[in-house]
């Protein structure tokens, strides 16, 4: 085919610091396709998008649109341009309407508004022609995520766009809003639209696609179309070598109960239901999984289990004892370690440095110090052999934490809570933003953890990571435990039907 | 006392309260329009006293009162480019750059006061009561109303147009985002920085021209502090009136109620409670409204955080 390129990527570089984003990308983009940018997380695909949409500004390289070479200086100058991005993060402004949110930087800053009708009806036209349900008049803050992310893709077609951007859309939705998207995508490019799709489910690209770009380390690795390749492929082109999801694990019976929660029942920040009467057993030497859509309580019950959130009812007992209530010093105490969904909130503190991070527990007491004073030596000693014991990638002991990529930090917290010799592990999304081969060890080692004795809760939205290395899995949905799954005898859709609150279903025949 | 004292004090109350809210409606209303933006200039006192010397300076200088409010806003505008410079910038912590300023602010405005007019003693011609034809002759209505300076009627002018500039241009929806979701209003390609700066310096006028009022409008003669804290008072009407204008203007004169209210009473020999119990009033009614309203439900989002693009 000789299609002219409708967007042209020629080796662009963007480097944020010592991190380099972008390494020379190139990349074609036709008119009228849905193009995924597929690649792990930390693979260079939302710089990519960020520079077309004129958020951010690449070091070298070319970017041709429509025939013509841009260089775009605002977003707002790419949206002129008729290219609209829907971020990760909504750029929604959460106390005004969905109207008045479509009009803002709209015309002169001087401009009285006045013509809210006629904005309100060009809203519900799209509504209705893109089966949207989106309504004009509604706080953007009363709405669940599924419908803001609904609300920010009609925004952008509000501005009047050829070519939509929309970042890991997927992430926030249950598996049917996801089918719902897909078919927008389809209904937007029958309407002569392009649409460049980022994400990093193999599943959801191959059935949407027309062509797949491949990202890894700040490049792409290839452009396939869809008809001419298999997920197994993909995943490959995507980590750069064969997926060992297969780990090694030797069959053990599970020993004693370490941790059984008992009807725990707890609300959100926001004094909603979040938790509502979770019961739940992990035994020494099992690893059990919670699999679900994020949003359906898993970041409650982690926060309350380590006494970061109050517990309305029910109990939590570690060892034989009441943890219910404690503050979370006194269960840190009691042999429980916590890798921490947020770990910027709730793991380290990043002006620190590594060392005084792997002590935050524990910097009171021997033998990290003796009669109110710090024992450096020792300190930095630990530190070390932590560092190379999880081959955190870091100058040395006295960096600041923040210096570090996300993974690295990641295996910082994770060799510290694993040091502190616990009965139990409590994890919160183990392989956040961590690269794929640190990935496996941080994996491996949550096995070898797990055949040492200890119990371990991993809460993920990965299915992946549930699968390669959980011996129970429970679902998760809003608030409840809605079943539990053997992972060796139970597919993936059959997982997917439970995490969609899919209750009825025999998920369990056969 | 009879019916008819008691009226005519409360007709002589009420005027009075909305003659000493002035100050604070233009000073809590400017900083409506900032904290909305989402910086939270804590520097209001000292802008005000800057406000107040400016006004009261020019105005002895040309003997013209509108050149005097005008000069007041300007001393405030200059007072809030350094303040927001400092904050927006160079992205400083808004609280310690307005707690400098309000040092800066007692401290300059008195050592130019000393050095320039302290011996001369000299008062001002200051604005005249304007008494509305017919109006003014109401029972009751008359006294409490219709018997103020140019000055105190505008209030009602500025809390009517900054309502219809926040809710009813693009300006003004612009501004409240940037306090909410900054990046938002990034993306839709306005300036961040723009609007902080723009509301900031509304804010600082707005405070100048409160300021300028206490000597131009108020008593004939800048004095040393002669704020007396009315600019923590407006931080704490902002709070009570929910960042709206048309609330910060009523809450506005709950407070000048109070003033109003301790100086009447302390001219009644019949009250026992000593003065100073009378004079603190509108300081403990502030610390009971920011205790009783300190739920951040109507916060901007980003109050106090500097923007960061990345």
């Amino acid at each position: 085919m000789s299609v002219k390129p409708f967007l042209r990527i020629d080796n662009i570089r963007k480097r944020f610091g010592p991190i380099v984003a972008s390494d020379g990308v190139s990349l074609e983009i036709e008119e009228g396709e849905i193009h995924s940018l597929l690649g792990e997380n930390g693979a260079g695909k939302s710089v990519l998008m960020s520079m077309i949409c004129g958020m951010v500004r690449p070091d070298e390289g070319d970017i041709v649109y429509k025939g013509q070479s841009v260089r775009f200086a605002s977003p707002r100058d790419a949206i002129r341009q008729r290219i609209g991005m829907v971020h990760q993060h909504f750029m929604l402004v959460p106390n005004l309407t969905v109207a008045e949110n479509y009009i803002l930087g709209q015309g002169s800053a001087l401009s009285v508004i006045s013509d809210m009708t006629s904005v309100h009806r060009k809203i519900r036209a799209l509504s209705e022609r893109y089966a949207l349900d989106v309504r004009p008049d509604a706080i953007v803050e009363d709405l669940s995520v599924g419908e803001q992310q609904r609300v920010e893709i009609l925004k952008v077609l509000f501005h009047g766009i050829d070519l939509l951007i929309l970042d890991e859309p997927t992430a926030v939705l249950t598996p049917q809003e996801t089918d719902r998207l897909l078919s927008l995508m389809g209904d937007l490019v029958k309407d002569g639209k392009t649409v460049v799709f980022i994400s990093h489910k193999l599943d959801e690209v191959m059935r949407v696609s027309n062509r797949i770009s491949v990202m890894r380390d700040g490049r792409v690795v290839n452009t396939v179309r869809v008809g001419e390749t298999n997920a197994r492929e993909l995943a490959r082109m995507m980590v750069g070598r064969d997926v060992r999801m297969e780990l090694p694990r030797s069959p053990k019976p599970p020993g004693r109960i370490v941790l059984s929660v008992e009807n725990l029942t707890c609300r959100a920040e926001t004094g909603l239901p979040a938790v509502r009467g979770v019961s739940l057993d992990v035994r020494a030497g099992e690893i059990v999984g919670i699999a679900g859509v994020s949003g359906n309580g898993q970041t409650e019950l982690s926060l309350a289990l380590s006494g970061l959130l109050p517990v309305d009812a029910g109990r939590v007992i570690l060892n034989g004892n009441d943890i219910t209530g404690l503050d979370p010093a006194e269960i840190n105490a009691r042999r429980f370690s916590h890798i921490p969904e947020d770990r910027h909130k709730h793991g380290i503190v990043l002006p620190l440095s590594l060392s005084e991070n792997t002590i935050l527990q524990r910097y009171d007491r021997k033998p990290f110090a003796t009669g109110g004073m710090l024992n450096r030596r020792v300190i930095g000693e630990h530190t070390r052999d932590l560092i190379k014991r999880f081959r955190v990638k870091s100058r040395d002991e006295n960096q600041p934490i923040a210096a570090l990529s996300g993974g690295n930090q990641q295996k910082l917290v994770v060799a510290r809570e694993l040091a502190r010799d616990p009965d139990f592990i409590l994890v919160n999304q183990l392989a956040r933003g961590i690269d794929i081969g640190a990935m496996e060890f941080v994996m491996e080692e949550m096995l070898r953890q797990r055949d040492s004795g200890r119990a371990i809760l991993l809460i993920s939205t990965e299915l992946e990571e549930l699968f390669a290395i959980c011996d129970r899995i429970l679902v998760m949905f809003h608030g409840e435990i809605l079943g539990e799954l053997p992972p060796d005898r139970t597919r993936l859709d059959e997982l997917g039907l439970l995490m969609a609150g899919n209750k009825d279903e025999p998920a369990l025949a056969g | 006392m009879d019916d008819m004292i008691s009226l005519t004090f409360l007709a002589t109350l009420v005027g009075a309260a909305w003659r000493l809210a002035t100050p604070l409606i233009f000073a809590s209303i400017g900083e409506v329009f900032s904290e909305r933006a989402g910086v939270l200039n804590i520097g209001l006192e000292g802008t005000m006293l800057v406000g107040a010397f400016c006004g009261f300076a020019a105005a002895a200088a040309t003997g013209n009162i509108p050149l005097g409010l005008l000069a007041g806003i300007a001393g405030g505008m200059l007072f809030g480019l350094v303040f927001a410079f400092f904050t927006i910038s160079i992205k400083a912590d808004q609280i310690v750059v307005g707690a400098a300023l309000n040092l800066l602010g007692m401290g300059l405005t008195a050592f130019l006061f000393r050095t320039y007019y302290v011996s001369t003693g000299k008062g001002i011609e200051i604005a005249q009561p304007v008494h509305i034809p017919w109006l003014s002759d109401l029972p009751f209505l008359g006294e409490a109303f219709f018997r103020q300076n140019l000055i105190v009627y505008s209030t009602v002018l500025v809390a009517i147009l900054a309502a219809l500039v926040l809710y009813r241009t693009s300006f003004g929806l612009t501004l409240r985002s940037v306090g909410e979701h900054p990046k938002a209003v990034d993306v839709s390609g306005r300036s961040v920085v723009g609007y902080r700066y723009a509301a900031v310096l509304v804010g600082t006028g707005l405070a100048g021209l409160g300021g300028a009022f206490l000597t131009l409008g108020h008593s004939n003669q800048f004095v040393e502090g002669i704020t007396s804290g009315r600019g923590f008072i407006a931080l704490a009407v902002v709070v009570f009136a929910r960042w709206s204008p048309i609330g910060a203007f009523f809450v506005s004169l709950l407070f000048g109620l109070f003033y109003a209210l301790q100086l009447m009473l302390q001219a009644q020999a019949s009250i026992v409670v000593p003065y100073q119990v009378l004079q603190a009033l509108p300081y403990i009614m502030t610390i009971v409204t920011l205790v009783a309203f300190r739920g951040k439900g109507a916060a901007p989002s980003k109050l106090g955080q500097p923007y960061e693009m990345r």
